[in-house]
């Protein structure tokens, strides 16, 4: 699904990611964790082509392409989804119509017709209903005056809605209660395939408790220096990350 | 001649200073270039004006002499050389273009993007067209309906001619020539216009467009427009088009006039797309326009504008609110690009009691342009209870462009409640990023962004307009952030 390779990249200057491999098969769910500053938003922001940072060596294959000349949007077309951790507000664009803009510009890049209004609908009450997303938020403007809550569920209303093959969670749990934290993972889980990858970022190992991950890597100072099943995520949990800083820092 | 008086006297030196003091043959279709009573004289006798017409002319001519150009606008423009302008010229009915191929071709672009019809489109450049069969028809049954109603919708020289005594009436009467200089000159030299009248209790079925108008007579750049909504009456009247007009006249000053009878309602909508100049600021229509409504009791005015066009724009669509419990609305969408400036808002008098207006002003600013909202809420003496609300965005899509908030509030009734709320942001790369990553181009993301921003101003616009009007904010707009 995604290869990453060597890949360095800046910002302003100052070397964020030195060095990261990185590979994500079909069917698979992958966790990174790691202490702040380590790369991990840095890496979700590269891959879906934020223009702020300069990739200066590395390469990255999503799908047989070089991932890394698509524009971002292409990207997007091309089925690569990020879930953002700070989604944003788009005063006056209801949800409905962003998505359906959303939906259509992905059919037509594909060489298919725009979506019927009626199965557009349909797919809508469908789809929130996996995120208990309550329907009157989808006529409302994008994520203003949305809670937290919200918002992250919006988020993974939007992936189920565009049926993404690569999906990068950047921090969901962060600013959920348990309740919330369920709701989003399950929804995640059910929209699952043997089609499609998740690659999940957090900083604790409480998400992987509902997301399930069959790989666990570790981001440290901008390379993954550690990588392991499931289990590895609990070992975190227990011991922190200082032995993860004393042993490669 | 025993009754021949000095007035008579006078009289008839007025005359002779006409027939002989003025050399243009009346025949010729064009007036010299220049500003003098006789011009005025020539526009009117061309016209077939009643005297009290002309009289108002040469009166206002006079009071515009003694006026100078205001400059306190937040515009910078080389003035207009008055004397340098032809005041007269016979409608045409020659075409801009011989055939379809001699369009400028990115203006055939931007009206298909318009989703203007290629008929329609010939029809708005002027090219010599076998006049579209179903356009007439639509235009005719339109008219008899009117006339069932005894709606009044023509030209403003045919109402002089037709309905004299409404014109009279009311001409004048809500945006007096002493009002300003635009106004003044307006009143001197205005060559045509629209006149609208829906006697009392009907409600007119349908949107008055000028678009049905102006096929029969070019307007002219000084235009004069008068909706008389008698008692009980409701009207909703659209000027202007979204297509781009090019117009070899530089100066643009318009009147338009709005009177709201009791218990009456005016509905007024504009999308404004005059040439704004090229991309380095050259040329482009400079439009100053004197928009003014009055209202009776229990009535309402709603002036709804989209301007996106004209080099420089100066305006500010009013409400004198005179009658208890009436209603003004102001919603404003304004864009500027490249080199524009814009200087408009709006201005609420109220002056009766219970009365109630509401200001939203939507400005957006690119390249290197100038957005400016100016606005005044006055609250009289009398004005128990009066309230207003106001709201005035800015959205910045570039560094170099810049936005300005005038408000003036001038409050002289305890009682009164006014509100006042104003936001300036810069388009944000974090949504456009946000758009991107959803598989939205950047051209649409904007065009979201963007409409979404004025989704309130837009709303008020009858339907098909307002899918026009979003079409042209995105135009207008295209690959304008940085």
């Amino acid at each position: 699904m995604i290869k990453i390779e060597n890949l360095h990249a800046n910002i302003d200057g100052k070397e964020i990611l030195k060095g990261l491999n990185l590979e994500v098969n079909a069917g698979e769910v992958h966790a990174i964790m790691g202490p702040n500053g380590a790369g991990k938003s840095t890496l979700a922001s590269i891959l879906a082509g934020k223009e702020d940072y300069e990739v200066t060596a590395g390469s990255v294959t999503f799908e047989g392409k070089n991932l890394l000349e698509l524009e971002t949007d292409e990207r997007a077309k091309e089925g690569l989804f990020l879930a953002f951790q700070y989604p944003v507000e788009i005063p006056g664009v209801s949800n409905i119509n962003f998505l359906r803009t959303a939906l259509n510009e992905k059919r037509e890049y594909h060489g298919q017709e725009p979506i019927s209004a009626k199965e557009f609908m349909e797919m809508v009450r469908e789809k929130s209903k996996l995120v208990e997303l309550d329907p009157k938020l989808a006529s409302r403007s994008v994520n203003e005056g949305f809670s937290g809550g919200e918002k992250k569920r919006n988020e993974i209303f939007q992936m189920a809605m565009l049926e993404p093959k690569l999906s990068i969670l950047d921090e969901t749990d962060s600013g959920l209660d348990i309740d919330a934290l369920r709701i989003v993972a399950g929804g995640v889980n059910a929209l699952k395939s043997k089609d499609n990858a998740t690659i999940v970022i957090t900083h604790y190992q409480r998400l992987l408790d509902y997301i399930v991950p069959d790989f666990v890597h570790v981001l440290f100072d901008g390379k993954i220096v550690k990588s392991g099943p499931k289990e590895l995520a609990l070992e975190l949990e227990e011991k922190g990350y200082d032995w993860i800083k004393a042993e490669f820092a | 001649m025993a009754n021949y008086t000095e007035n008579e006297l006078a009289k008839d030196l007025e005359n002779q200073e006409y027939k002989f003091g003025f050399t243009t043959n009346i025949e010729s279709d064009k007036a010299p270039k220049g500003l003098n009573e006789d011009i005025i004289r020539f526009i009117s006798a061309k016209k077939n004006e009643p005297e009290w017409l002309l009289e108002f002319r040469l009166n206002a001519f006079r009071i515009w002499k003694e006026m100078t150009e205001p400059e306190w606008a937040h515009v910078q423009y080389e003035k207009p050389d008055f004397q340098d302008i032809t005041y007269y010229a016979a409608p045409k009915q020659t075409k801009k273009y011989e055939s379809w191929d001699d369009v400028d071709p990115e203006m055939k672009e931007t009206m298909t993007k318009l989703g203007i019809s290629l008929e329609e489109q010939k029809r708005l450049t002027g090219v010599a067209v076998d006049f579209v069969m179903d356009s007439v028809s639509v235009a005719t049954s339109f008219k008899a309906k009117l006339k069932e109603l005894g709606i009044v919708f023509c030209s403003f020289s045919e109402a002089v001619q037709e309905y004299p005594d409404l014109v009279r009436e009311h001409m004048g009467t809500v945006v007096p020539t002493t009002d300003n200089f635009y106004a003044a000159l307006n009143s001197a030299v205005f060559t045509d216009g629209s006149f609208c009248y829906i006697p009392k209790g009907v409600k007119c079925p349908m949107e008055l467009s000028t678009y049905f108008r102006i096929n029969e007579a070019g307007t002219g750049q000084f235009e004069r427009t008068l909706v008389i909504a008698d008692e009980g009456a409701y009207v909703s009247y659209l000027e202007g088009c979204t297509a781009p007009q090019r117009d070899e006249n530089q100066l643009h000053a318009a009147v338009v006039e709005l009177i709201a009878k009791d218990n009456a309602e005016i509905k007024y909508s504009t999308v404004q797309n005059w040439f704004p100049g090229d991309k380095e600021g050259k040329g482009g229509v400079f439009n100053f326009v004197t928009k003014r409504g009055i209202c009776g009791t229990n009535s309402k005015i709603s002036w709804t504008q989209v301007e996106t066009g004209s080099a420089v724009t100066w305006k500010y669509p009013s409400c004198i609110l005179k009658g208890d419990n009436s209603v003004g609305e102001f919603y404003s969408v304004a864009v500027t690009n490249n080199f524009q400036q814009a200087d408009t808002g709006t201005k609420m008098i109220h002056l009766g009691k219970n009365t109630k207006s509401t200001i939203i002003s939507k400005g957006i600013s690119a390249g290197k342009s100038q957005n400016s909202y100016r606005g005044l809420v006055q609250i009289h003496k009398n004005a128990d209870n009066a309230r207003n609300f106001s709201q005035c965005d800015s959205l910045l899509m570039t560094d170099t462009c810049g936005a300005h908030t005038f408000p003036y509030i001038e409050c002289k009734n305890p009682t009164a409640k006014i509100e006042h709320e104003a936001t300036t942001s810069k388009i944000g790369e974090d949504q456009i990023f946000y758009c991107l990553q959803r598989g939205i181009s950047e051209e649409k993301a904007i065009s979201l962004i963007v409409n979404g921003y004025c989704k309130e101003v837009l709303n008020q616009l009858p339907m098909e307009f307002a899918v026009e009007a979003q079409k042209l904010l995105t135009i207008s707009l295209e690959g304008s952030v940085g």
